[in-house]
């Protein structure tokens, strides 16, 4: 009882957009540059406020093009250093994605999509995943993608983000959609595992006591930018083998295995609870980590279910990568909704046909 | 000889700039950007600045800096130096910060990032070249291409009626209120070099006491993509671009409107 009173004096009821604020500011994040756009401006909002009182520096871009080009200098300097933008404005930032990849800084980006392509609408959507997964820059770059379910992942993935940036210099982005940033819900804050680090020597703070260093990503000779690419190349694959992350829910017995990540996996897990009460053994995989993408659990349990079903609020594009993971092609099917949130009673009429199918 | 004549004798009446690297150059033979590079270096000197400055390299030939001016430096995308400086100094407000970056980067696809930081003031130095075209992308028109010019996407030389006019930034720059000063100089003969030191000094000094965005537009050469000899090259500057592109300042504050 004194445990549980405890705990409820500790939980907030907050958006997920401000668990984002509050994760980064545990996180030792003190610089954040922005520009607004539906539906993520309680962040800017926020940090408006709380930036300046922390000593920290808050800045309304004039675009999202400099917004990311103001992170990729406060990066160059070592200091921790967020924005947040939607769809189109991080179209906006795959230029400077792409030059801090290759200049290897760490930020934190975060997306809560909207409905695309184009200014499409504000309503939610998982449709800039390709965008986030696939690159989301020129010339080959990945960068990691965390994708929070929960108002306490807004907060606890953010921290983690930062830790990834440094540890691995490079940008890192968050992918929410419209409901899980303007959703509230109660979680529990808790300090962040990820220390700000040390000063980074690498960073161009001035050349006092040393020789001076660049920040760059132009390498113009033929053997350099080949040596650059395949350490980058090798940076990937290490984030690969420590990183990738995925929740396993009711996985172990599942003959119907879903895929989701987000909002769309917090309706799976309603779904699942509801058909496991009438007997179908229904169980989920939800990745945490978009990329690096958990194909070694996507195999495993797909080799052992009849049926792998890829929910997503788009018209099919994490499908694409369990088809990359898994070589049990026939089992994979795909259920979309581009603009909207699937319902629960929808999605369970659609496993009810399925199990029924296998039946 | 007297000890006054030895110690005249002894100091030296010309060296190499403490922050300018010891190395050859690789610019085009007639290029002014070398002696943008050393009145840069002179300036950090002048102010003891070499260890506390973060320079901000662009796009195009400008981005070599780092090879020639001894700090530490982070290079931008094209035209996004502004921006990038602005991050450093926010993050480090008591560091120097530069930015050096041509025509093409600063009046063509940086015309965002360098009118609003100017306009928010940022206490930053931008050290503008301006020789009327696109050096590294092969002599491509810029936006302070002079009419009639050719160069290889104006053919038929600049009009104004499809290409529009040169865009004169240290002019446009002088009516914002967040800068401080805003000159334009000339490095095509001792008199011009000479104001050049000036105006780049001033315009580090306004840094220092922090008064706002300090922008020195010079006006260089690109005898390899203008198609002419380095003597007709600096020539051309002398006669032709400064009728255009008047030198002197056009903007100078004397007091900071905050501290």
């Amino acid at each position: 009882m004194s445990d549980m009173a405890n705990v409820d004096v500790q939980r907030e009821f907050v958006k997920g957009n401000e668990a984002i604020c509050h994760g980064a500011i545990a996180a030792g994040c003190r610089h954040y540059f922005g520009y607004p756009i539906t539906p993520q401006n309680d962040i800017p909002e926020y940090m408006a406020a709380h930036m300046g009182p922390l000593g920290g520096v808050f800045l309304q871009a004039e675009s999202e093009v400099a917004t990311i080009n103001m992170l990729l200098g406060t990066a160059a300097t070592g200091k921790r250093v967020m924005t947040s933008s939607s769809g189109p404005g991080i179209s906006l930032m795959q230029e400077g994605i792409s030059y801090m990849a290759g200049s290897e800084l760490p930020a934190v980006i975060v997306n809560i999509s909207r409905s695309g392509p184009g200014l499409g609408g504000i309503a939610p959507s998982q449709g800039d995943y390709f965008q986030a997964v696939k690159g989301g820059g020129h010339g080959g770059c990945r960068i990691p993608v965390l994708a929070p379910h929960s108002v306490q992942e807004m907060y606890e993935l953010t921290m983690l983000a930062f830790d990834i940036a440094d540890r691995y210099r490079t940008p890192v982005m968050i992918l929410g959609d419209a409901i899980i940033g303007q959703m509230k819900e109660p979680y529990t804050p808790a300090p962040s595992k990820y220390p700000p680090p040390a000063p980074k020597s690498w960073a161009t703070v001035g050349c006092a006591g040393r020789s001076r260093q660049h920040v760059k990503s132009l390498f113009l000779k033929d053997d350099d930018i080949e040596r650059h690419n395949w350490k980058l190349d090798e940076k990937i694959h290490a984030i690969e083998a420590a990183e990738t992350r995925a929740e396993s829910y009711r996985l172990d017995d599942a003959r119907i295995v879903l895929v989701a990540f987000g909002t769309a996996a917090r309706v799976c897990k309603t779904v699942i609870q509801w058909a496991r009460k009438e007997g179908i053994p229904v169980g989920m995989i939800r990745p945490i980590t978009l990329f690096p993408f958990p194909k070694q659990l996507v195999h495993e349990a797909a080799g052992k279910a009849d049926v792998v079903v890829v929910i997503e609020m788009n018209t099919g594009q994490m499908v694409e990568d369990v088809r990359i993971a898994t070589s049990h092609h026939e089992k994979i099917r795909f259920i979309g909704k581009p603009c909207a949130m699937p319902t629960p009673d929808d999605l369970l009429a659609d496993i009810r046909r399925i199990a029924g199918e296998l039946s | 000889m007297s000890g006054n004549e030895k110690r005249a004798f002894d100091r030296p009446v010309f060296e190499r700039p403490k922050s300018l690297v010891d190395v050859k150059t690789h610019f085009c033979p007639g290029c002014h950007h070398g002696i943008a590079h050393r009145i840069v270096a002179e300036a950090i000197d002048h102010f003891d600045l070499r260890e506390k400055t973060v320079g901000v390299a662009c796009v195009g030939c400008s981005v070599f800096l780092y090879d020639y001016i001894d700090v530490d430096v982070v290079e931008a995308p094209h035209g996004r130096a502004p921006a990038v400086a602005t991050g450093v100094k926010r993050a480090l407000p008591d560091r120097f910060v530069f930015t050096y970056q041509g025509d093409g980067d600063l009046a063509a696809i940086g015309t965002s990032e360098i009118i609003h930081a100017a306009n928010r003031g940022e206490n930053i130095t931008v050290i503008f070249i301006n020789n009327t075209t696109y050096g590294m992308t092969g002599g491509q028109m810029a936006p302070t291409t002079m009419l009639g010019q050719r160069t290889s996407t104006t053919p038929y030389g600049r009009e104004f009626s499809t290409a529009g006019y040169p865009i004169k930034m240290a002019e446009l720059l002088a009516q914002l209120e967040g800068v401080a000063f805003s000159a334009r100089v000339a490095t095509s003969s001792p008199a011009q070099i000479r104001k050049a030191k000036e105006a780049v000094r001033t315009a580090f000094d306004m840094q220092i006491r922090r008064m706002g965005l300090s922008v020195v537009e010079f006006l260089s050469t690109c005898p390899t993509n203008w198609g002419m000899k380095p003597n007709d090259a600096r020539k051309r500057v002398l006669g032709e671009m400064i009728d255009f592109f008047p030198l002197g300042t056009f903007k100078e504050r004397k007091q900071a409107d905050f501290v």
